[in-house]
Protein backbone atom coordinates (compact mmCIF):
# COMPACT_ATOMS: atom_id res chain seq x y z
CA UNK A 1 0.00 0.00 0.00
CA UNK A 2 1.44 3.52 -0.82
CA UNK A 3 2.90 4.97 2.52
CA UNK A 4 0.56 8.08 2.14
CA UNK A 5 -2.52 5.79 1.95
CA UNK A 6 -1.48 3.77 4.94
CA UNK A 7 -1.26 6.93 7.36
CA UNK A 8 -4.32 8.83 6.39
CA UNK A 9 -6.41 5.16 6.63
CA UNK A 10 -4.87 4.75 10.43
CA UNK A 11 -5.19 9.01 11.20
CA UNK A 12 -8.81 8.41 10.06
CA UNK A 13 -9.25 5.42 12.64
CA UNK A 14 -9.08 8.34 15.36
CA UNK A 15 -11.93 10.45 14.55
CA UNK A 16 -15.33 10.29 16.41
CA UNK A 17 -18.53 11.03 16.31
CA UNK A 18 -19.58 14.64 15.83
CA UNK A 19 -15.43 15.63 15.97
CA UNK A 20 -14.96 18.98 14.90
CA UNK A 21 -11.71 18.20 12.99
CA UNK A 22 -9.08 20.43 11.11
CA UNK A 23 -6.55 18.55 8.36
CA UNK A 24 -3.83 20.47 6.87
CA UNK A 25 -2.15 20.31 3.67
CA UNK A 26 -0.55 17.30 2.49
CA UNK A 27 -1.34 14.00 3.82
CA UNK A 28 -3.48 15.30 6.19
CA UNK A 29 -5.74 16.43 3.62
CA UNK A 30 -6.13 12.52 2.51
CA UNK A 31 -7.39 11.48 5.76
CA UNK A 32 -11.16 12.95 4.50
CA UNK A 33 -11.34 10.08 1.97
CA UNK A 34 -10.85 7.33 4.45
CA UNK A 35 -13.69 8.42 6.99
CA UNK A 36 -16.69 5.78 7.11
CA UNK A 37 -19.47 7.09 5.50
CA UNK A 38 -21.62 6.36 8.87
CA UNK A 39 -19.19 8.74 10.90
CA UNK A 40 -20.44 12.44 10.85
CA UNK A 41 -17.34 14.50 11.17
CA UNK A 42 -17.63 18.15 10.99
CA UNK A 43 -14.53 19.08 8.77
CA UNK A 44 -13.01 22.80 8.72
CA UNK A 45 -11.18 24.68 6.71
CA UNK A 46 -9.20 27.73 8.27
CA UNK A 47 -10.29 30.04 5.25
CA UNK A 48 -13.62 30.36 7.36
CA UNK A 49 -16.02 27.15 6.65
CA UNK A 50 -17.42 24.37 8.75
CA UNK A 51 -18.73 21.44 6.61
CA UNK A 52 -16.12 21.08 3.70
CA UNK A 53 -17.23 18.50 1.04
CA UNK A 54 -15.85 17.13 -2.15
CA UNK A 55 -13.71 18.84 -4.59
CA UNK A 56 -16.88 19.67 -7.28
CA UNK A 57 -17.83 18.08 -10.39
CA UNK A 58 -16.17 19.89 -13.49
CA UNK A 59 -17.75 23.41 -14.40
CA UNK A 60 -19.69 23.22 -10.98
CA UNK A 61 -17.02 25.37 -8.96
CA UNK A 62 -17.49 28.80 -7.33
CA UNK A 63 -15.13 31.03 -7.47
CA UNK A 64 -15.76 32.30 -3.98
CA UNK A 65 -15.72 28.76 -2.15
CA UNK A 66 -12.59 27.53 -2.00
CA UNK A 67 -10.01 25.70 0.78
CA UNK A 68 -7.34 27.07 2.43
CA UNK A 69 -4.96 26.27 -0.53
CA UNK A 70 -7.49 28.52 -2.68
CA UNK A 71 -8.59 24.90 -4.57
CA UNK A 72 -12.16 25.33 -5.29
CA UNK A 73 -14.35 22.64 -2.98
CA UNK A 74 -18.06 21.96 -2.47
CA UNK A 75 -20.05 22.93 1.20
CA UNK A 76 -22.02 19.78 2.31
CA UNK A 77 -25.62 20.15 3.35
CA UNK A 78 -25.57 22.50 7.15
CA UNK A 79 -22.24 24.48 6.36
CA UNK A 80 -21.41 27.23 8.15
CA UNK A 81 -19.45 29.81 6.92
CA UNK A 82 -17.66 32.90 8.85
CA UNK A 83 -14.70 35.17 9.18
CA UNK A 84 -11.06 34.90 9.63
CA UNK A 85 -11.36 35.75 13.47
CA UNK A 86 -14.34 33.31 14.49
CA UNK A 87 -12.16 30.84 12.67
CA UNK A 88 -9.42 31.08 14.58
CA UNK A 89 -11.46 31.41 17.72
CA UNK A 90 -12.61 28.39 16.68
CA UNK A 91 -9.06 26.87 16.89
CA UNK A 92 -7.42 28.80 19.44
CA UNK A 93 -10.36 28.56 21.87
CA UNK A 94 -10.36 24.39 21.95
CA UNK A 95 -13.88 24.18 19.49
CA UNK A 96 -11.48 22.35 17.28
CA UNK A 97 -11.43 18.20 18.68
CA UNK A 98 -8.56 17.36 16.14
CA UNK A 99 -6.34 18.68 14.39
CA UNK A 100 -4.11 16.76 11.43
CA UNK A 101 -0.92 18.38 11.13
CA UNK A 102 1.94 17.54 8.56
CA UNK A 103 5.59 17.86 10.54
CA UNK A 104 9.45 18.41 9.48
CA UNK A 105 10.34 17.01 12.80
CA UNK A 106 8.89 15.48 15.95
CA UNK A 107 11.47 15.34 19.12
CA UNK A 108 11.46 12.71 21.83
CA UNK A 109 9.20 14.90 24.05
CA UNK A 110 6.82 15.21 21.17
CA UNK A 111 7.46 18.62 20.24
CA UNK A 112 6.55 19.51 16.59
CA UNK A 113 8.80 21.52 14.02
CA UNK A 114 6.91 21.93 10.87
CA UNK A 115 7.03 25.66 9.36
CA UNK A 116 10.88 26.83 8.56
CA UNK A 117 13.70 25.61 7.78
CA UNK A 118 16.23 28.45 8.24
CA UNK A 119 17.89 29.85 5.04
CA UNK A 120 16.41 27.27 2.90
CA UNK A 121 12.41 27.68 3.28
CA UNK A 122 10.25 30.12 4.75
CA UNK A 123 7.26 29.46 3.34
CA UNK A 124 5.69 31.15 7.10
CA UNK A 125 3.92 29.10 9.77
CA UNK A 126 0.00 30.41 8.48
CA UNK A 127 -2.30 28.52 10.80
CA UNK A 128 -0.49 25.89 12.11
CA UNK A 129 1.19 27.31 15.41
CA UNK A 130 -2.50 28.58 16.52
CA UNK A 131 -3.55 24.58 15.70
CA UNK A 132 -1.21 23.20 17.63
CA UNK A 133 -1.94 25.58 20.36
CA UNK A 134 -5.74 25.60 20.59
CA UNK A 135 -6.89 22.35 19.41
CA UNK A 136 -8.39 19.56 21.68
CA UNK A 137 -6.13 16.57 20.37
CA UNK A 138 -3.14 17.07 17.77
CA UNK A 139 -2.21 14.14 15.13
CA UNK A 140 0.48 15.07 12.97
CA UNK A 141 0.84 12.49 10.24
CA UNK A 142 4.37 12.29 8.27
CA UNK A 143 6.26 10.37 6.49
CA UNK A 144 8.64 8.41 9.52
CA UNK A 145 12.05 9.22 7.35
CA UNK A 146 12.93 11.52 4.27
CA UNK A 147 15.76 10.61 2.47
CA UNK A 148 16.78 7.86 4.75
CA UNK A 149 17.12 10.51 7.89
CA UNK A 150 14.54 10.27 10.88
CA UNK A 151 11.84 12.77 10.99
CA UNK A 152 11.30 11.34 14.95
CA UNK A 153 14.58 13.02 16.27
CA UNK A 154 15.93 13.45 19.56
CA UNK A 155 15.52 16.99 20.01
CA UNK A 156 14.16 19.81 17.21
CA UNK A 157 16.86 21.50 15.26
CA UNK A 158 14.43 23.22 13.21
CA UNK A 159 12.23 25.86 14.86
CA UNK A 160 8.97 24.86 16.72
CA UNK A 161 5.66 25.57 16.00
CA UNK A 162 4.90 25.07 19.48
CA UNK A 163 5.82 24.83 22.99
CA UNK A 164 2.81 22.47 23.39
CA UNK A 165 3.68 18.96 22.51
CA UNK A 166 1.33 16.79 20.17
CA UNK A 167 -0.56 13.73 21.38
CA UNK A 168 -0.24 11.48 18.45
CA UNK A 169 2.16 10.87 15.70
CA UNK A 170 1.19 8.46 12.87
CA UNK A 171 3.97 7.85 10.01
CA UNK A 172 4.04 5.00 7.55
CA UNK A 173 5.92 2.34 9.76
CA UNK A 174 4.30 3.35 13.20
CA UNK A 175 2.39 4.94 15.74
CA UNK A 176 3.96 6.87 18.35
CA UNK A 177 2.22 8.71 21.12
CA UNK A 178 3.73 10.46 24.51
CA UNK A 179 2.56 9.33 27.62
CA UNK A 180 4.22 10.40 30.58
CA UNK A 181 6.19 12.77 27.88
CA UNK A 182 7.98 10.09 26.51
CA UNK A 183 8.10 9.13 23.09
CA UNK A 184 6.56 5.18 23.07
CA UNK A 185 5.96 2.72 20.14
CA UNK A 186 2.09 2.29 20.56
CA UNK A 187 1.90 0.38 17.04
CA UNK A 188 3.78 -0.82 14.11
CA UNK A 189 2.38 -0.91 10.19
CA UNK A 190 1.79 -4.16 8.61
CA UNK A 191 4.65 -6.06 7.75
CA UNK A 192 6.93 -3.46 9.65
CA UNK A 193 9.23 -5.24 12.48
CA UNK A 194 10.33 -3.25 15.92
CA UNK A 195 13.81 -3.76 15.02
CA UNK A 196 12.70 -1.89 11.27
CA UNK A 197 11.01 1.04 13.16
CA UNK A 198 13.97 1.64 15.31
CA UNK A 199 16.42 1.25 12.88
CA UNK A 200 15.28 4.55 11.58
CA UNK A 201 14.08 6.24 14.66
CA UNK A 202 16.61 8.95 16.15
CA UNK A 203 14.35 9.18 19.38
CA UNK A 204 14.92 6.93 21.94
CA UNK A 205 11.49 5.62 21.66
CA UNK A 206 10.12 3.05 24.86
CA UNK A 207 8.60 -0.47 23.69
CA UNK A 208 5.36 -1.60 25.77
CA UNK A 209 5.34 -5.41 26.30
CA UNK A 210 2.84 -5.80 23.68
CA UNK A 211 2.86 -4.00 20.54
CA UNK A 212 0.19 -4.26 18.24
CA UNK A 213 0.04 -3.79 14.81
CA UNK A 214 -2.03 -0.98 13.13
CA UNK A 215 -5.54 -1.80 11.99
CA UNK A 216 -5.91 -0.07 8.60
CA UNK B 1 -19.99 56.63 1.89
CA UNK B 2 -18.77 58.04 -1.50
CA UNK B 3 -19.70 56.05 -5.29
CA UNK B 4 -16.22 56.58 -7.11
CA UNK B 5 -14.11 55.49 -10.31
CA UNK B 6 -11.70 52.84 -9.72
CA UNK B 7 -8.60 55.34 -10.77
CA UNK B 8 -10.13 58.18 -8.57
CA UNK B 9 -10.44 55.47 -5.53
CA UNK B 10 -6.60 54.33 -6.26
CA UNK B 11 -5.44 58.09 -7.07
CA UNK B 12 -6.36 58.67 -3.27
CA UNK B 13 -2.97 56.08 -2.55
CA UNK B 14 0.37 57.72 -2.22
CA UNK B 15 3.40 55.57 -2.93
CA UNK B 16 4.59 54.61 0.34
CA UNK B 17 1.07 54.28 2.11
CA UNK B 18 0.08 51.50 4.22
CA UNK B 19 -2.58 49.38 2.76
CA UNK B 20 -4.50 46.22 4.26
CA UNK B 21 -5.81 43.73 1.59
CA UNK B 22 -8.95 41.52 2.42
CA UNK B 23 -8.58 37.83 0.84
CA UNK B 24 -6.97 34.38 1.32
CA UNK B 25 -4.66 33.19 -1.67
CA UNK B 26 -6.42 35.35 -3.96
CA UNK B 27 -10.41 34.52 -2.53
CA UNK B 28 -12.23 37.77 -1.69
CA UNK B 29 -9.78 40.03 -3.02
CA UNK B 30 -10.16 43.20 -4.54
CA UNK B 31 -9.27 42.25 -7.86
CA UNK B 32 -9.80 45.77 -10.03
CA UNK B 33 -8.20 48.02 -7.37
CA UNK B 34 -5.12 45.77 -7.26
CA UNK B 35 -5.01 45.87 -11.19
CA UNK B 36 -5.45 49.60 -10.68
CA UNK B 37 -2.93 49.83 -8.21
CA UNK B 38 -0.09 48.48 -11.00
CA UNK B 39 -1.56 50.43 -13.99
CA UNK B 40 -0.88 53.67 -11.49
CA UNK B 41 1.94 52.36 -10.40
CA UNK B 42 2.18 53.17 -6.83
CA UNK B 43 5.27 51.92 -4.95
CA UNK B 44 6.95 51.31 -1.59
CA UNK B 45 4.09 49.63 -0.36
CA UNK B 46 3.79 48.51 3.25
CA UNK B 47 1.17 45.78 2.89
CA UNK B 48 -1.00 43.92 5.46
CA UNK B 49 -2.08 40.84 3.79
CA UNK B 50 -3.02 37.16 5.12
CA UNK B 51 -0.71 35.69 2.06
CA UNK B 52 0.95 36.64 -0.97
CA UNK B 53 -1.25 34.61 -3.21
CA UNK B 54 0.40 32.96 -6.18
CA UNK B 55 1.52 35.37 -9.26
CA UNK B 56 -0.59 36.80 -11.52
CA UNK B 57 -3.71 36.35 -8.64
CA UNK B 58 -4.33 38.64 -6.22
CA UNK B 59 -2.22 40.63 -4.05
CA UNK B 60 0.28 38.07 -6.29
CA UNK B 61 0.09 41.20 -8.94
CA UNK B 62 1.87 43.83 -6.51
CA UNK B 63 4.56 41.20 -5.92
CA UNK B 64 5.14 40.92 -10.11
CA UNK B 65 5.27 44.25 -10.43
CA UNK B 66 7.68 45.17 -7.26
CA UNK B 67 5.14 47.72 -5.54
CA UNK B 68 5.74 46.27 -2.42
CA UNK B 69 8.67 47.13 -0.03
CA UNK B 70 7.08 45.66 3.65
CA UNK B 71 4.71 42.68 3.69
CA UNK B 72 3.08 41.70 7.05
CA UNK B 73 1.28 38.09 6.34
CA UNK B 74 0.80 34.56 7.44
CA UNK B 75 1.98 32.47 4.64
CA UNK B 76 4.03 33.51 1.40
CA UNK B 77 5.08 29.88 0.53
CA UNK B 78 3.17 29.30 -2.44
CA UNK B 79 4.91 32.68 -4.58
CA UNK B 80 7.74 31.65 -5.08
CA UNK B 81 8.65 35.35 -6.32
CA UNK B 82 8.17 36.69 -2.46
CA UNK B 83 10.68 34.03 -1.60
CA UNK B 84 13.11 35.59 -3.81
CA UNK B 85 12.31 39.40 -3.18
CA UNK B 86 12.88 38.36 0.36
CA UNK B 87 16.02 36.29 -0.16
CA UNK B 88 17.27 39.25 -2.21
CA UNK B 89 16.44 41.94 0.34
CA UNK B 90 14.30 43.58 -1.76
CA UNK B 91 11.27 43.31 0.82
CA UNK B 92 10.90 43.09 4.28
CA UNK B 93 8.86 40.14 5.64
CA UNK B 94 6.93 39.91 9.00
CA UNK B 95 5.29 36.69 9.21
CA UNK B 96 2.76 36.14 11.92
CA UNK B 97 0.46 33.36 12.84
CA UNK B 98 -2.73 33.63 11.24
CA UNK B 99 -4.86 33.29 14.55
CA UNK B 100 -2.41 36.39 16.09
CA UNK B 101 -2.38 38.29 12.61
CA UNK B 102 -6.77 38.85 12.36
CA UNK B 103 -6.56 39.07 16.05
CA UNK B 104 -4.04 41.96 15.62
CA UNK B 105 -5.98 43.49 12.74
CA UNK B 106 -9.46 43.26 14.89
CA UNK B 107 -7.75 45.01 17.78
CA UNK B 108 -6.62 47.76 15.72
CA UNK B 109 -10.41 48.38 14.58
CA UNK B 110 -11.64 47.97 17.89
CA UNK B 111 -9.91 50.51 19.93
CA UNK B 112 -7.89 47.81 21.78
CA UNK B 113 -3.51 48.09 22.45
CA UNK B 114 -3.31 44.65 21.70
CA UNK B 115 -3.92 40.69 22.36
CA UNK B 116 -2.74 38.38 24.82
CA UNK B 117 -2.31 35.00 22.98
CA UNK B 118 -0.89 31.80 23.65
CA UNK B 119 0.10 30.94 20.22
CA UNK B 120 3.50 31.55 19.52
CA UNK B 121 5.16 31.42 23.57
CA UNK B 122 8.28 29.48 23.61
CA UNK B 123 8.64 29.37 19.81
CA UNK B 124 10.84 32.24 17.25
CA UNK B 125 7.59 34.05 17.22
CA UNK B 126 8.09 35.34 20.85
CA UNK B 127 11.53 36.77 20.07
CA UNK B 128 10.90 40.52 21.49
CA UNK B 129 7.78 40.17 22.56
CA UNK B 130 6.14 40.49 26.29
CA UNK B 131 4.98 37.32 27.83
CA UNK B 132 2.32 38.19 30.66
CA UNK B 133 1.10 35.38 32.91
CA UNK B 134 -2.31 35.20 33.58
CA UNK B 135 -3.95 32.36 36.10
CA UNK B 136 -0.59 30.94 35.74
CA UNK B 137 -0.82 30.64 31.83
CA UNK B 138 1.97 32.18 28.89
CA UNK B 139 0.13 34.30 26.96
CA UNK B 140 2.13 36.84 24.44
CA UNK B 141 1.42 40.43 24.29
CA UNK B 142 0.77 40.92 20.17
CA UNK B 143 0.24 44.40 19.59
CA UNK B 144 -2.46 46.23 17.16
CA UNK B 145 -1.78 46.71 13.65
CA UNK B 146 -4.26 49.41 11.50
CA UNK B 147 -3.07 50.72 8.18
CA UNK B 148 -4.19 53.56 6.20
CA UNK B 149 -5.94 52.11 3.39
CA UNK B 150 -8.37 48.95 3.79
CA UNK B 151 -8.95 47.51 0.27
CA UNK B 152 -11.86 45.41 0.73
CA UNK B 153 -14.19 42.77 -1.04
CA UNK B 154 -17.43 42.41 -0.75
CA UNK B 155 -20.61 40.37 -2.70
CA UNK B 156 -23.55 42.76 -1.82
CA UNK B 157 -23.15 46.73 -1.22
CA UNK B 158 -26.04 48.60 -1.05
CA UNK B 159 -26.38 52.12 -1.66
CA UNK B 160 -25.33 53.34 1.20
CA UNK B 161 -22.42 50.94 1.91
CA UNK B 162 -23.60 48.23 4.27
CA UNK B 163 -22.01 45.10 3.11
CA UNK B 164 -22.62 41.02 2.88
CA UNK B 165 -20.14 38.78 1.96
CA UNK B 166 -20.12 35.14 0.34
CA UNK B 167 -18.75 32.26 1.29
CA UNK B 168 -14.97 31.45 1.63
CA UNK B 169 -14.75 35.10 0.29
CA UNK B 170 -15.31 36.61 3.62
CA UNK B 171 -12.15 35.81 5.37
CA UNK B 172 -10.24 38.94 6.50
CA UNK B 173 -12.73 41.20 4.59
CA UNK B 174 -14.98 42.21 7.42
CA UNK B 175 -12.27 42.89 10.28
CA UNK B 176 -10.20 44.75 8.13
CA UNK B 177 -12.85 46.92 7.26
CA UNK B 178 -12.57 48.64 10.88
CA UNK B 179 -9.12 48.55 10.81
CA UNK B 180 -7.69 51.35 8.52
CA UNK B 181 -7.98 55.45 8.10
CA UNK B 182 -9.79 55.14 4.71
CA UNK B 183 -11.60 52.08 3.52
CA UNK B 184 -12.57 51.40 -0.01
CA UNK B 185 -14.93 48.57 -1.58
CA UNK B 186 -14.86 46.46 -4.45
CA UNK B 187 -18.19 44.74 -4.47
CA UNK B 188 -19.78 42.06 -6.50
CA UNK B 189 -22.86 43.10 -6.45
CA UNK B 190 -24.23 47.33 -5.98
CA UNK B 191 -27.97 46.95 -4.40
CA UNK B 192 -30.51 49.05 -3.55
CA UNK B 193 -31.32 49.78 0.60
CA UNK B 194 -33.09 46.93 1.73
CA UNK B 195 -32.02 44.11 -0.41
CA UNK B 196 -29.88 43.22 2.19
CA UNK B 197 -31.74 42.45 5.44
CA UNK B 198 -30.27 44.36 8.45
CA UNK B 199 -29.77 40.92 9.92
CA UNK B 200 -27.16 40.21 7.26
CA UNK B 201 -25.77 43.12 6.91
CA UNK B 202 -22.01 42.34 7.87
CA UNK B 203 -20.10 45.35 7.98
CA UNK B 204 -22.64 48.66 8.39
CA UNK B 205 -22.14 51.59 6.06
CA UNK B 206 -20.52 54.18 8.47
CA UNK B 207 -17.34 51.96 8.45
CA UNK B 208 -17.20 52.20 4.37
CA UNK B 209 -15.91 55.49 3.17
CA UNK B 210 -16.06 54.77 -1.09
CA UNK B 211 -17.46 52.15 -3.23
CA UNK B 212 -16.13 51.39 -6.59
CA UNK B 213 -18.86 52.23 -8.66
CA UNK B 214 -20.04 49.57 -11.93
CA UNK B 215 -17.88 49.79 -15.17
Amino acid sequence: MDPQIIIARRVAKELRQGNLVNLGIGIPTLVANYVPSDLKVFFQSENGLIGTGPIPEQGMAHPLLTDAGGRPISALPGAATFDSAMSFGLIRGGHVDVTVLGGLQVDAHGLLANWMIPGKMVPGMGGAMDLVSGAKRVIVAMQHAAKGKSKIVAKCTLPLTSARPVNLVVTDMAVIGFPDGKATLLETAPGISIGEVLAVTEAELAIPDTVPEMKI
Amino acid sequence: MKAVSVEEAVAMIPSGASVMVGGFMGVGTPERLLDELVRQNKTGLSLICNDAATPGKGVGKLFDATLVSKLTATHIGLNPKVQQQMLGNQISVDLVPQGTFVERIRAGGCGLGGVLTPTGVGTLVAEGKRQIEVDGKPFLLETAIRAQFALIHAFLADYLGNLAYALTARNFNPIMAMAADTVIVAAEHIVPVGVIAPDHVVTPAPLVDYIIANG
